[in-house]
């Protein structure tokens, strides 16, 4: 079992890769926000307050375009409506005691990167563990964004084109390691994409959002998988947690 | 120029609906979910949201298709070596300016 201060520095350290992945991503998000006519302090404080990607990316965007405010929440939320399910399943691996302010304040940094892994973590999950795991990422998200804001203004067009890719980059990242141990995975994630590629090229599927595309394709891929390859059952053990 | 005040406010609202789904369940749920088959479900989420939220988005993201795939491709091998979200971040958009150049 580890001490607080050993949970926090051995959250930290796995927060560290997030962190530096954020840095290309959130660049890039400063960049085209401060183009698009925000002030710069703002496009920071976006970083800050949302922390997250895909929500802010098309927030920001329905800002620029001078939409409703009851357009942009509802855009963000259903964007975001995956983070329950994250949410959810943090709830079983964490020490069941946690009183409800930790709680509060840990959730803040629960995004998609974060999330996995916390996930693959062995073992309960403590409040310092999931402090550490969330500064790095906090800290790196927004300096990337800041970065991208102040020196807008220099980058070539074309590098800033090139940028588009860095979010989905980070996520193939995250996702294939994963896929190499285990064939339920793979399975999982070759028929969520089956589902949204479906979804997004079929016309008459043209009026949903690419939010609920995603909603959709995950609990039908998470439920498929459920059922085929249920996991087997291993004890989480008190004394065994991070 | 966007005015400040309202795109501020819209920040905020963003910022609310987003820390909501992050906090509600783990604040609500404090009991061990017994069934095997939500168990199961909810270990298969974080692959199936991440495949689900990289493609087909991926393909369009740099305003070229073949330079995309070009990433992507990149991407797929350094990944299944196991390099680290910044290695594979970095080396994707370096393949996508690059290509651009000739392109």
């Amino acid at each position: 079992m580890k001490t607080a201060r050993e949970a926090f520095l051995y959250g930290w350290k796995r927060g560290i890769p997030i962190a530096l992945g954020y840095i290309p991503v959130s660049f890039t998000f400063g960049f085209m926000a401060v183009s698009g006519g925000l002030p710069a302090w703002l496009v920071i404080f976006i970083s800050l307050s949302n922390l997250t990607s895909a929500g802010q990316f098309a927030g920001t965007n329905l800002i620029l375009g001078g939409a409703g405010f009851v357009e942009i929440m509802l855009t963000t939320f259903v964007i975001n409506i995956r983070y329950m399910l994250m949410s959810l399943s943090i709830s079983q691996k964490i020490e069941p005691g946690m009183s409800l302010a930790k709680r509060m304040i840990f959730a803040f940094g629960i995004t998609d990167e974060t999330f996995s892994v916390a996930s693959m973590e062995r073992g309960r999950l403590s409040f310092s563990y999931l402090m550490g795991l969330i500064a790095g990422p906090i800290a790196g998200w927004s300096l990337g964004t800041a970065l991208g804001a102040l020196i807008s203004k220099a980058l070539p067009e074309s590098l800033a084109m090139a940028m588009g890719i860095a979010l989905y980059a980070m996520f193939i990242a995250i996702i294939i390691p994963p896929m190499k141990k285990s064939k339920p995975v793979i399975m999982v994630v070759l028929l969520s994409v089956v589902i949204t590629c479906l979804l997004f090229y079929i016309p008459v599927f043209s009026f949903i959002s690419s939010g609920f595309r995603v909603i959709i394709a995950t609990i039908t891929a998470a439920a498929v998988g459920a059922r085929l390859f249920p996991v087997e059952e291993k004890e989480e053990r008190e004394d065994d947690r991070c | 120029m966007i005015d400040v005040k309202y795109a501020l406010i819209a920040v905020l609202l963003m910022a609310l609906v987003t820390y909501i789904p992050r906090v509600l369940p783990v604040s609500i749920v404090r009991r061990q979910i017994k069934s095997k088959y939500i168990k199961s479900f909810l270990h298969y989420v974080p692959f199936a949201v991440l495949g689900a939220l990289t493609f087909p988005e991926v393909f369009y993201s740099t305003g070229n298709i073949i330079t995309a795939v070009a990433g992507v491709v990149v991407a797929l091998i350094l990944a299944g070596r196991e390099k680290s979200l910044a290695v594979v971040a970095t080396a994707s958009i370096l393949t996508v300016f690059i290509l651009e150049l000739f392109l």
